[in-house]
């Protein structure tokens, strides 16, 4: 009875804060929040002259940001070692 | 693992299997001048041989393409990559840099554009959709018995 009060004032509080944070995020599109900034514009401006791509996306995941698509690759890697590791039977 | 006897659905993947093939290849190689690009078009790949194991049984598919091609290709992604990163060191420039490493780009919008980009994502392609495949046939082996 003890463990489920506290954990019902434990998890009442998480809510809470939780829910206050959410109330303090920007709104959805607006454009003054803080993922609206010249980054955006500078890869959207310039994309096509830095990376040579039409497709922005390209741009940012193979250009802009290739150290994260390669460890992404790198991520997938470990993933498939591991799972044939643990599961392959011979 | 089970295989399927209807004949309406085999017939359809067989009619449906170089049409999804190509529309990944597709995605693949226009990854540089329209929406897609190796993870989505590895994805296309991948769900094709998929569907193909799982209508037609897995030791057909396992004789397309055979554990060796796949493991092959699944290392072959990220060292492709990790080695075209080199061409900016070559250039004098940081590791993985595209124009700055004297890169030709070629015309925007074209098939054969945007220097390493295009080269990178056929490699995160394979390597997408031989990771998904591969991943596939190890978990039906263990269903199998």
């Amino acid at each position: 009875m003890k463990r489920k009060l506290a954990a019902s004032v434990i998890i009442a509080l998480c809510s809470v804060m939780l829910l206050l944070t959410v109330a303090e995020l920007p709104t959805y599109g607006e454009t003054g929040m803080p993922a609206m900034n010249e980054v955006t514009e500078h890869y959207l401006n310039h994309g096509v002259e830095d990376g040579g791509a039409t497709n922005i996306v390209s741009d940012i995941i193979v250009d802009y940001r290739a150290y994260d698509t390669l460890m992404e690759t790198t991520v997938l890697f470990t993933a498939i070692m591991a799972v044939t590791i643990t599961l392959k039977q011979r | 693992m089970l295989v399927v006897e209807d004949i309406i659905l085999r017939e359809i993947t067989t009619i449906l299997m170089p049409i999804l093939q190509m529309y990944g290849i597709y995605i693949i190689a226009h990854g540089a001048a329209s929406p897609g690009g190796g993870f989505a078009g590895g994805s296309v790949l991948g769900l094709s041989m998929m569907l193909y194991t799982l209508v037609l049984g897995r030791d057909k598919s396992l004789k397309k393409v055979p554990p060796k091609v796949t493991s092959l290709l699944v290392s072959f992604g990220p060292l492709w990559y990790a080695s075209l990163g080199f061409i900016g060191i070559i250039g004098g420039v940081n590791y993985l840099t595209n124009k700055g490493a004297g890169v030709p780009l070629g015309t925007p919008g074209n098939l054969f554009s945007s220097g390493l980009i295009a080269i990178i994502t056929v490699g995160v392609g394979l390597k997408v959709a031989s990771t998904m495949l591969s991943l596939f046939h190890i978990l039906s082996e263990e269903a199998e018995e």
